[in-house]
Parts: C-alpha cells; structure tokens; sequence
C-alpha cells in the first residue's frame, strides 16, 4: 500500500543521500521525494511517497528515526493529509491546437506561464489523478516535455511524530 | 593559546581517555602523526595493513567495552579499512576512525589519494563526519565518541583534511553532546516491562535467547539474577558468549545453526522465547516462518529497528538490556515463588533428556590424527583457570571454538558473526592484548583465515603483543569443503588449500616463536609450551582434514531438524578417504 511520509531533517550537507541511501540499501520503494528547508532554516521537510506491506512501512519509519540527521517521521497515513503535486508540461501547439490547449488549461485551472510560437507551457497543480488526466488530454497535441516535483503533504492536523525524538542533553 | 589541528585532536584523545590509537600513517596525516609522536600519553600501534588497524580497535573495544580508535590515511588507508568499518557496524562494535583527506580546496578533484570517504563509509558506518573548519574539530570528536558508545553501538568515521590539521583554532572541548535527531532510549516501557513479567510467571516452557547486547550493556549479572531466579534456561547467541557462564548448568550453550541439540530443540518447542540484546539474525532463526512456532515472544532491545524486522514480536521493549532487566528482576522478586519451578519441572525433564540424547561429540583416537574440537577442549581445560582472551577467525574453528570453549565471563569473546570477516581473528586478539598487556591471549584461527591478516605478525613482535595464535589447520577452506560435501556432491571447488605454507618457519622469519603438535601425544605438551612462552607464538595443529561441524542446521531449514553427523554416504567415503586427492574423489564417493 502507498503511504506518504513526512520527514524533518537537519538541513545540512549529505543528509538527502543518507535518506536516499536507506531507501536503496535495503530495498525500500521510493516513488517520490520532495525536499526544501522549513520555515526554521536550520531543517528541511521531506516528504517521501512510497510503499509496501505493513511489515516494510514499520521498518521505514524506524529506519528513518534511526537516522542521526532526521529530527521527526510522521506516517500520513494515520491520520488525514491534504496533498499535491505539480507539473509543468511543454506542448507543441500547431496553430489549430492552440485554442484546444487553452480550453484544458481551463478546465484544469492551470496556467500557461511560457509560450513561443510553436509551444505552451502549462503549470498544474493537483493530486496525482488530476495531473494524470491533464497528461491524458494535452497528450494528442503533442508534449514536449514534463516535469514533476512529487508529491508534498501535511496532515490536516498537528499529529505526534511516530516515535518522538525530544531534544537531547546528554551525558557528562 | 591557540592549537593546530593536529593538537586539538590529541587533546580530544586525552579527554576521552583514549590510551592507544591503531594507525598507519600517509601524506595527509602526517602532521598528525608527527604531533603524536612528540607526546607520552598516547600509545601508537603502527599496524601493517589498515585492515588490520580497523580490526585490532575493534578488539580493543569489545574487551575493554571502550571505544576503539584507529587513524589512516586518505585514498588507500580509507579503502582499505573499510572492511573493519563494515564488520564493526554488523557486530555494533564501537569504534572511532580517523581518516585523512585531501586539502579542503582539492576535495573533488581527484586530487592525489583522494577518496570521497564519507560516501565510501556511509553505508558501514553508524554516522561519519567531513571536518572542514579547524574550529569545529573538537565538537566533531565528541560528538563522534558519543555516538559511537551509546545507544547501539557502532563504528563513526571522522574525515580530516589535511589544511584542518595544519590550521590553528582556540581549544575548547564541549562538556555535554546536544543532538536533536539522536536520543537512545534507555528506560524499558514501565507497563510493557509488567506484562513480560507476568507472561514470565505464566510461561511452562520459557527460553532464553540472549545476545551481543546483553555483553554491550554490561548486563550479565542481571541476566544471572533473572536467569536464577525464574529457572528458566539460557540459549546464547554466537556474540552472546559469555553474557552467561557457559558451564552453568541453566546454559544450554550456543543455539542456532551449529547451536548445541538442546539449545536448538528447546527455542523450537518453548512456549515462551525471551530475547534479550539478540536481533534474530537468520543464523539463528533458520526458516523464519517455523522459528518458535508455539511461543510469545519478548524483545529486549536498544534499536526499534531490531524489534519485528524478521518476526513478529508480541511484548517489544525498547531499552538497555541492563535498566529493563533490573525493572523486570524488580518485579519478578516480588511474584516468582517456589511455583514457578514446580510448573516447568516437566520442561526441565524435556531439556535433561534432550541433553543426554545428542551432546555435542566427536571421536578422538588416541594415536590418529587430531581432531579439530580436541584441540580446542584441551586449550580451555588448559586455561580456564586464567580466564583468557579467545578470538577466532571464520569458519569451522570458529564454530567449534564457539562449542567447546566454555566461556564464563563477558568480554573475552572476540569474533566476528554479521560479516564474518576471515582475517579478524589475529589483528582482533593483538587489539585486545595492547588493552591488557598482562592477560593471556588467544587466538583459535584457520589455516585459511590467518593468511589473510598475517602481516600483522611484525606489528605484534615489534609492539610485543604475545598473542597465542593456535592454527586448526587442516589445509582446507574447512567450512567451504562442508558446504560441498554436503550440498554439491563433494566437490572441492577452490576449497582445497592444499599446501600451507611452513606456519613454524613463517613465525621464526617474523621473529616469533613457531611450535607445532603432529600427534596427540605432543598435543598437551606444545599447547602448554605456547601459553608459557612470553612473546607471540604460532602453534600449527594439523588436524583430520574431513572433520565436520555439528549440529548443523542447512541454511533456510528448521531449528529441530538438525544433522547430527555426516551421512552414510559421506562417512563412507571419508573412510576410504583420509588422504584423498583431488583426482580421486569421485571414485571414493562412489567405491
Ligand atoms: C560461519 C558463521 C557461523 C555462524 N553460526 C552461528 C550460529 O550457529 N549461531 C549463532 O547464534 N550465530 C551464528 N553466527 C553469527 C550470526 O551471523 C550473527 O552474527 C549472530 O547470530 C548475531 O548475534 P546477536 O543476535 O546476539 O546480535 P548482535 O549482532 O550481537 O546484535 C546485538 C543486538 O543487541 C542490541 N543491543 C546493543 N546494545 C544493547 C543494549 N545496551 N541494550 C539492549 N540491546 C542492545 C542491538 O540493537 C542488536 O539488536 C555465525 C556466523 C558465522 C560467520
Ligand atoms: C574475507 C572472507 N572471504 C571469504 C569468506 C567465505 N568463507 C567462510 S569460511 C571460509 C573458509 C575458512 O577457512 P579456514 O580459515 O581455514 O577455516 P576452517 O573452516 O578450515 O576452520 C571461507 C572462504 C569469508 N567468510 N570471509
Ligand atoms: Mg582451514
């Protein structure tokens, strides 16, 4: 089962591979990472979209507690999330197809943030069935190019972090 | 005042207490080396090989229960540590490294030596750190030590450039470590801890299965009061050893999958398996799915990670195996009464019997050939009574040392069970001797195993380290040759060392001594000889080259169904077979 997880890191050099490393190690799925630093520069916010039976979900957020650089896990899925994802799509638009592509970007509430004489380019924001069907009908005119960011999550409410790793001062 | 680089970190070492350091020295640390060698308090062992260094620290640590340090250099010192680092991470040994690198401004351009080094270690260590500013040295070693000695223990990797130990800083070292992402636990769960004692008081057929993390926490004397107190049997793990006394008549020995018949049978059918420091590791599991299938289970454990990675856990207790016992041996005292023993009287009777059913054997003939387990029995009966130091290498004498050396007291087994390194046993015994110079230490190790770190024979003449390295040779990868008796028809793929070199000589051309026992008649009389003789020795036993270790449990099988001895097949052949060669294998096999 997909499970999206949330985690806060020190916003420092290495700490991405260290995550990514822990993913390829020991064969965990990484469908998507996201990462930028939190309003606190000192740590950055990631939010991982994976999956895998309950088994492999425990091990993950434990995994990932275990890291030294990472401050708090929350597993999403225990409790309600809001999410999305945004892509930003290059169609080719042969004149005919230009009015068409704009009537999508309608529909979809996206927004053209380029166009040159013989392409759009469409930005749209969404969960991943919406941006899927974005994808589906600028498909025939033809795209160019796409980029995704992955997902970014938080929970609709403060939840507790799975296993809560409080502030340390420590021996001597 | 202000320091160098290479002053603060010595008087880092100080403040830790680190008495000895396990280096080879290159370009990048050389200003390192060269402020050691101008102070007292820190002893440099110059090793051989970097591998060498990485496992004498680590045998350092799991004697002392310190943290080992070791210091290489950039590029080739770093690659070639790597396999202590990985093999110190499996067996969570803690362990500080030390490792040059390039000029802070060269870092990335293939610069002479250079090794992207926390990429290399990242994977095999607990935490490694690159330094770049002489200022943050003395906040990095701490943190290091820190990490490395608590919670689970494991090996840290400290990067050096070289412009970082030349430059200059004011010298303050941090009175206390603050790292958020970092908190070990160490109290047990105060309800989870009742509800294992109560699942205790309740249980017909408990177990004991204990590890590595019972030796780490220092927790033996309240595994002896738990143990004791409650009746209930003690199965060790292969880095358990010694957490319990092996002759106590509670200790059923090593379990697993050449685990003693009692040991194995006992985890198989109790009601009732209590982990404790022990990560269930698929050597002792066997087939997971069938492991206690009758059994609850507890774990005691400091990593979360530990607990329900391979089987399902029904009480998980996250803590220093030392504060959850106490809590648990609190209440226990408190409810356990004569009851308990009345209660498993019959399980006790299961296990008396299982005991005398298959006890762990072999045939020794009085004028053939010595046989391997021979060796290693006389050894302890010879030395029990000065509790000695044993480290092995990997392999059948390991596991047959694991057997028969009976162990009373933690931290005098040094072996190597996560990544089985051939190699550790020799560098490992001479890390623990430089801990104690005046303790007796041994070395059980393979014809195979000890040509792997052999080098270090001129460390240990030249440190005077008097290891006792006592060769179970039987000219033969000997557990590889088992595997293919066993399991592809006899044949000896690459398993076949068939000359060693002269082990006598070899000592004599490093300057140590060199005995060697051909019949059982000279056994006692060279064993005695090593162990009296004030330097480094080799002792060569030339053992029966077919022997086989059992009970053996074939990977992926099941903890009762044990094979206790060769085949008919294989007996046959190795009764025509004493000196077989190569070519004529198959005609034995098949006569
Ligand atoms: C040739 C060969 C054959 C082998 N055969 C066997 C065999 O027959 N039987 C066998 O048992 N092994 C065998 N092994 C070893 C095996 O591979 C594992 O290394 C071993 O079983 C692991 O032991 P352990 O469970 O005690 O864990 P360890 O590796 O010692 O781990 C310790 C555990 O304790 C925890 N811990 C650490 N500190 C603390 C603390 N303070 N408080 C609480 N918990 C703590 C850790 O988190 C970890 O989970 C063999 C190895 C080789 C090379
Ligand atoms: C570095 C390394 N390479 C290969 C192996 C695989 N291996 C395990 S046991 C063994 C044979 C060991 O031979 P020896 O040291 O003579 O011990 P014996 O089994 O004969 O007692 C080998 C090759 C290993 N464990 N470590
Ligand atoms: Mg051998």
């Amino acid at each position: 089962m997909e499970h999206i997880i949330s985690v806060t890191v020190e916003n420092k050099f290495g700490v991405l591979s260290r995550v990514a490393g822990l993913f390829s190690g020991r064969g965990f799925n990484i469908e998507s990472l996201s990462v930028a630093p939190t309003l606190d520069p000192s740590m950055s916010q990631m939010t991982i979209v994976t999956s895998g039976d309950e088994r492999i979900i425990e091990q993950i957020v434990k995994q990932l507690n275990k890291l030294i650089d990472v401050i708090k896990v929350v597993d999403l899925n225990e409790t309600e999330f809001v999410s999305r994802e945004t892509a930003i799509i290059k169609v080719h638009t042969k004149d005919a197809d230009r009015a068409e592509a704009l009537r999508i970007v309608d529909i979809f509430r996206a927004n053209v943030i380029d166009s040159t004489p013989g392409t759009y380019t469409i930005e749209v924001s969404g969960d991943p069935k919406k941006i899927g069907a974005i994808i589906n009908l600028l498909q025939p005119l033809g795209i160019k190019e796409l980029v995704r960011t992955g997902r970014v999550a938080v929970a609709r409410e403060p939840v507790r972090p799975v296993s809560v790793q409080t502030k340390k001062v420590a021996r001597e | 005042m202000k320091l160098t680089g290479a002053q603060i970190f010595i008087e880092c070492l100080k403040r830790e207490g680190v008495k000895t350091v396990f280096a080879l020295p290159g370009g990048v640390v050389l200003k390192i080396f060269d402020t050691l060698h101008q102070q007292k308090d820190i002893e440099i062992i110059l090793t051989r090989h970097e591998q060498g260094a990485g496992h004498m620290a680590e045998g350092y640590a799991k004697a002392t229960g310190k943290a080992g340090v070791c210091l290489v250099t950039s590029g080739p010192g770093m690659t070639n540590v790597i396999t202590a680092l990985a093999d110190a991470y499996m067996d969570s040994v803690p362990l500080v490294c030390f490792s040059g690198q390039v000029p802070t401004s060269l870092i990335g351009n293939d610069a002479f030596q250079e090794a992207d080094n926390i990429g290399l270690s990242r994977p095999c260590t607990k935490y490694n750190f690159l330094v770049k500013d002489v200022n943050d040295l003395a906040a990095t070693i701490k943190e290091a030590f820190y990490i490395a000695t608590t919670g689970r223990p494991g090996p840290v990797l400290v990067d050096i450039p070289k412009d970082v130990s030349m430059a200059e800083a004011e010298f303050s070292y941090p009175n206390s470590v603050s790292i958020r992402g970092y908190n070990p636990t160490y109290e047990g769960n105060k309800w989870q801890i009742k509800q294992a004692a109560e699942a205790i008081a309740k249980a017909r057929k408990p177990i004991l299965y204990v590890g590595g993390g019972v030796v780490f926490s220092g927790a033996s004397q309240e595994l002896l009061e738990l143990a004791e107190m409650t009746q209930i049997p003690v199965d060790m793990t292969l880095m358990g050893l010694g957490a319990f006394p092996g002759e106590h008549p509670l200790s059923l020995g090593m379990m697993g999958m050449h685990g003693t018949y009692e040991a194995n049978m006992a985890v198989h059918y109790s009601d009732l398996v209590i982990a404790v420091g022990s990560r269930f590791d698929d050597r002792v599991t066997g087939k997971v799915s069938e492991f206690c299938p009758h059994a609850k289970v507890i774990h005691i454990d400091i990593d979360p990670t530990s607990i329900r990675k391979n089987i399902h856990v029904d009480i998980p207790i996250v803590g220093d195996c030392k504060a959850v016992l106490r809590e648990l041996n609190q209440i226990l005292r408190a409810t356990v009464n004569g009851e308990q023993k009345e209660l498993r009287k019959p399980w006790w009777d299961q296990i008396q019997a299982w005991r005398q059913a298959h006890p762990l054997t072999y045939q020794q003939e009085k004028d053939g050939p010595i046989k391997p387990q021979q060796v290693v029995k006389r050894l302890y009966e010879l030395t029990k009574d000065r509790d000695p130091i044993v480290s092995t290498d990997v392999g059948q004498h390991q596991m047959w040392a694991a057997q028969y050396f009976k162990l009373a007291k933690p931290n005098r087994w040094l072996t190597s069970g996560g990544l089985g390194t051939m190699g550790f046993g020799f560098p490992a015994a001479m890390g623990a001797q430089a801990a104690f110079r005046n303790r007796l230490v041994l070395c059980i190790a393979g014809d195979g195993s000890i040509q792997m770190n052999m080098q270090e024979m001129a460390t240990a003449v030249v440190s005077k380290l008097p290891v006792k390295i006592i060769i179970l040779n039987n000219r033969f990868h000997g557990m590889v040759r088992q595997w293919q008796d066993l399991f592809y028809n006899g044949r000896y793929a690459s398993s076949d060392l068939e000359n060693t070199p002269d082990f006598v000589k070899l000592a004599e051309a490093y300057g140590a001594v060199g005995l060697r026992a051909n019949t059982m008649a000279d056994l006692d009389g060279v064993l005695k000889k090593a162990i009296e003789t004030e330097g480094p020795v080799i002792v060569d036993v030339p053992t029966y080259r077919f022997e086989n270790c059992y009970p053996m449990i074939p990977a992926g099988g099941c903890n009762h169904e044990m094979l206790l001895e060769d085949p008919p097949e294989l007996k046959q052949k190795q009764a025509g077979g004493k000196n077989v060669t190569p070519e004529d294998k198959d005609t034995v096999l098949t006569a």
